[in-house]
């Protein structure tokens, strides 16, 4: 019999890969004692939309079974849960929208299916902001996700639901998509680590597209360490997807015990202009010296077009959106609506209650943007800013490795507090969305508290230099405390 | 419409929706092929599901740079898949991914013959990659359509050329090279009854000498050439009575009814359409180097234009039998290979006759033909060294088309063997004189068409089998004195 099998969940996940190894509890053990976990506190957070209890039973019970015969691959028995955009063989997977509320995918996203393979026991699908439209998981269809760290607050969007139970070890790590900072934004705000890796490092094959150009797959954790294991299951070439890059996959544990002696943080000076909460500013600064003290160099730099990133994402993102809803028709899979009298009523109605508030602003604005005699204004002129936002991030760093500063403006901030204004829920990814424009990786970090909420240092790297970015989160994260910090009621 | 209208100038552009004939499809690894009962050719990312994304098939890139090069274009180095907007049932995703701003193809010409004979340079302006959508059936299934999405992410290559073409005939002449192009290549089947080889034609008049154009209508549902000229020809007349009264005529998209055979309006919401093309962020750039061309261009055969003019070099065709031989590689294929054992122009001539008329007679494709070139090629040296005459060798012909066995064979079972032993005809020609002592005298006074009567008298007596040149020559001689 194993140890302690009540105090499993506070465990990470390389501490549990280690556990699994070692044979000091078992597969089944571990995917019992977070179920009832699940079971015990997940009505409040609203973390989950589907929970996988049969299929993780029979994946753990099958771990178990591989490790007996001595073929157990990296992640045997390790619990996981998908961010409900990933598509899941046999499982519901709604994108958190109800256009999709009866759709079972008939396949694995290349994301699920590598971690499948490397042995991960599949808990839940996640809540998310409908189709990852959102920055605060308050438009899914089924209901908010409450921030562990205070109920009244959001978990941040759109993979609010990943974010809160791993904040919550309810599970010790879960995927999520990154399209503007969906990633690191609810990492930020519950206080775990959110990698969103360069655009093209991981498979979007059975990724449900929002923005095509933007979205990238990546992971929510608790500790850099975990975030590296994770990345290299499943980073790599996937031929599947045209726009993954076939690029060796480097050994991202390994990298991390560099030293942080004679790293070049860059220190963006727009950071700090305005609109940053000063708690936040303040716990980013005490961040710096820590990596200062330690012998990282800290570099003044610019970033001129960062006010543009905002406003570029808000044509570019709902452009490929209004074009990626489209199949999203009643006509072969999802929501339709009852009784249509011709097939114009079968694509409104479906659609119209098929969608909620958001997304259809989204595809309003995207169709808008991509009209005749809009194109050239908006599209075109978003696409060329782009590309000057790229070139800023490629000047940036013939000077630095890294780029560090805030993840999100301010801490979690109250549900429904930002709902009827869009635009400053827009503006809460201002820190993050350069990075999907640029395309480059880039990680939130805990780093300590505002008003008793966590902030996330965001640290961006150049295209494929996740090991980099790893390196230095790890490197910080063993001079710190703050991703071991737990929520009250779910130590 | 096939007399030149004097007042007015017809200016015609095709868009031929063709077919790529590859295995599987254009993004997806489902089957191309036809027939199969309804959407199960369909895989995932034809079907639009959440998630998938569409990987382009090489192979459609190396046929479309084959057809590029064949019509003499400029290949573009870095071409770009783009998204076509519209919803429809048939049409999974809500767009259509096509080539818009920068297609692969672009720039080259095609050589036709026109209405008298001359040769003519159409433009063809661009052919870009992209696939088809699927197919709607509202037949059958009371008030319901069905959908069948087995043609959906069918590769396609649109050929769209410049607005070069004057008339119905020339707009079909172009069809038809560009089919019989396409078939040489090995890029598309060019079937039109499945579908695979259809057109659109974007028509307009002019007053003759005017150089601005007249507002055009565009012909949909093109496919047949026989539709193509007949729906070009009723538009030519109702834009000209048009007008001749007085009337404008409309930019707009027309349907050809060919049970009803005139074009009709399609309704105007369909016009409406903004398609908001975008570049495809799910796709990358194709992009073509020099090396990849010359590869292709490596694999090129030879084509029909410089066919022709080889067979008519090398084996001295006239060139409407060159042009007709050359219109698909296995007919000129069958005829090289019968050239080499036999003389070419007879071979040409039975080819293009006898033969041509046995398989039409049996709707067989000359790929289907049953008798070997080598087999035809038998008779013909019978022909050429005299063993047999041309009307008897059409009998043998026959013969051996219904299988009785080669040339040589059926000369020996049926003794058909050509009389050509001077002693022997002169015997015959004797024995006629003798028999038509009449006839005789009248022809040595004068009366020249006796003679006729006599090489048949002669031909009767010998079966068929003498030599009509050499009974002729032999009559004459013994008549003269």
């Amino acid at each position: 019999m194993s140890e302690d099998a009540g105090a499993l969940h506070v465990l990470t996940l390389t501490e549990l890969v280690r556990g699994l190894r070692e044979g000091r509890f078992s597969a089944r053990e571990l995917t019992e004692t977070l179920l009832g976990r699940i079971g015990a506190l997940n009505e409040l957070l609203n973390a989950f939309i589907t929970i996988t209890e049969d299929q993780a039973y029979a994946e753990a019970e099958a771990a178990d079974r591989a490790r007996a015969s001595g073929n157990a691959p990296l992640l045997n028995g390790v619990p996981i849960v998908h961010k409900d955009l990933f598509c899941t063989r046999g499982v519901l997977t709604t994108c958190g929208s109800r256009m999709l509320g009866n759709f079972v995918s008939p396949y694995d996203a290349t994301v699920v299916e590598r971690l499948k393979k490397a042995g991960a026991v599949t808990l839940a699908k996640t809540n998310m902001d409908e189709f990852a439209m959102g920055s605060s998981n308050e438009t899914s269809w089924f209901g908010p996700v409450t921030n562990p760290w205070n109920h009244d607050r959001s978990p941040g969007g759109s993979s609010g639901g990943s974010a809160a139970a791993v904040a919550a070890r309810l599970v010790p790590a879960a995927t999520g998509t990154d399209t503007g900072g969906s990633i690191r934004q609810p990492a930020a705000l519950t206080g775990t680590v959110g990698l969103k890796p360069t655009y093209g490092r991981v498979s979007r094959y059975g990724m449900v597209a929002f923005a095509s150009s933007l979205d990238q797959a990546g992971v929510i954790t608790r500790s850099a360490e975990d975030a590296a294991t994770l990345l290299g299951v499943i980073a790599g070439f996937d031929e599947r997807d045209s726009t993954s890059v076939d690029q060796p996959v480097p050994d991202y544990v390994a990298e991390l015990a560099r030293p942080l002696k004679g790293v070049k943080i860059g220190i963006v000076r727009q950071h700090f202009d305005e609109g940053l909460d000063s708690q936040c500013a303040a716990r980013i600064r005490e961040a710096l010296d820590v990596m200062e003290s330690e012998g990282a160099r800290l570099v003044e730099i610019d970033l001129p077009t960062l006010a543009l990133s905002v406003p570029t994402y808000y044509v570019v993102a709902p452009a490929e959106c209004s074009s990626n809803m489209s199949r999203f028709d009643g006509v072969r899979f999802g929501h339709r609506a009852d009784n249509p009298t011709d097939l114009l009523d079968l694509f409104c109605r479906s659609r119209g209650e098929g969608f909620g508030a958001e997304v259809k602003r989204r595809i309003m604005t995207g169709t808008y943007v991509l009209s005749a005699g809009y194109y050239d204004a908006y599209y075109l002129k978003a696409q060329k800013v782009r590309q000057l936002i790229v070139k800023d991030f490629r000047n940036a760093f013939r000077d630095v490795d890294v780029i560090a500063g805030p993840t999100a403006p301010t801490p979690a901030f109250a549900l429904g507090e930002k709902t009827d204004d869009p635009i400053t829920m827009y503006l809460n990814d201002i820190y993050t969305i350069g990075a999907n424009l640029a395309g480059t990786p880039a990680i939130s970090v805990p780093c300590g508290f505002a008003q008793n909420l966590p902030v996330g240092l965001h640290l961006v790297g150049p295209h494929f230099a996740e090991d980099r970015l790893l390196n230095v989160a790890h490197q910080y994260q063993m001079l710190t405390d703050w991703h071991r910090a737990c929520p009250e009621g779910y130590e | 419409m096939s007399a030149r209208d004097p007042a007015w100038e017809p200016v015609i552009g095709l868009e031929i929706h063709m077919q790529i004939a590859t295995v599987s499809k254009i993004f997806s690894g489902a089957p191309t092929a036809y027939g199969a009962e309804p959407n199960t050719q369909a895989s995932l990312i034809d079907l639009g599901y959440p998630g998938v994304l569409p990987v382009l098939n090489a192979e459609v890139v190396r046929m479309a740079c084959k057809f590029g090069l064949a019509v003499n274009a400029v290949i573009a180095p870095h071409s770009v898949f783009a998204r076509k907007n519209y919803f429809y049932p048939d049409l999974p995703k809500g767009y259509q991914i096509s080539q818009y701003e920068l297609p692969i193809v672009s720039g080259g010409e095609l050589r036709i013959l026109d209405e008298e004979g001359r040769e003519r340079i159409i433009g063809i302006t661009r052919a870009h990659l992209e696939e088809d959508a699927g197919k709607s059936l509202h037949a059958g299934f009371d008030k319901f359509t069905r959908i069948d999405l087995n043609r959906a992410g069918t590769p396609l290559l649109e050929i769209v050329s410049d607005p070069d073409l004057r008339s119905a005939k020339e707009a079909v002449a172009y069809m038809r090279k560009i089919h019989t192009l396409v078939r040489y290549l090995g890029i598309s089947d060019g079937n039109m009854q499945e579908g695979s080889f259809r057109c659109d034609a974007n028509v307009s008049i002019r007053p003759r000498g005017q150089q601005k154009l007249g507002t055009r209508t565009e012909l949909k549902n093109l496919n047949s050439f026989r539709f193509v000229e007949k729906a070009i020809n009723y538009e030519i007349e109702r834009q000209k009575e048009v007008l001749e009264d007085g009337g404008s005529v409309v930019q707009e998209t027309r349907l050809y009814d060919s049970d009803l055979d005139e074009t009709r309006p399609m309704r105007s919401k369909e016009e409406a359409n903004d398609y908001r093309y975008f570049p495809d962020p799910d796709l990358l750039p194709v992009v073509i180097d020099e090396q990849f061309i010359r590869s292709v261009r490596e694999t090129l055969s030879e084509l029909p234009d410089a066919k022709r003019e080889r067979l008519v070099a090398q084996y001295g065709l006239r060139q409407v039998d060159a042009e007709i031989l050359t219109m698909s590689r296995p007919l000129a294929d069958y005829f090289e290979a019968t050239a080499s054992e036999s003389d070419p122009r007879l071979a040409a001539n039975w080819i293009l006759g006898d033969l041509s008329a046995a398989l039409n007679r049996e709707g067989l494709d000359i790929d289907d033909c049953r008798m070997t070139p080598a087999a035809l090629a038998g008779l013909l040296v019978r022909i050429a060294d005299n063993s047999i005459s041309g009307k008897i060798a059409k009998d043998v012909f026959e013969a051996m088309w219904a299988g009785e066995g080669s040339a040589a064979d059926i000369i020996e079972a049926r003794g058909l063997r050509q009389i050509t032993d001077s002693l022997a005809i002169e015997a015959a020609v004797d024995a006629v004189i003798a028999a038509h002592p009449a006839q005789a005298a009248e022809f040595r006074a004068g009366k020249d068409k006796l003679l006729g009567f006599l090489v048949g008298q002669v031909m009767k007596d010998t079966k068929g089998k003498a030599n009509p040149a050499e009974v002729n020559r032999v009559l004459k001689e013994r008549l003269k004195s």
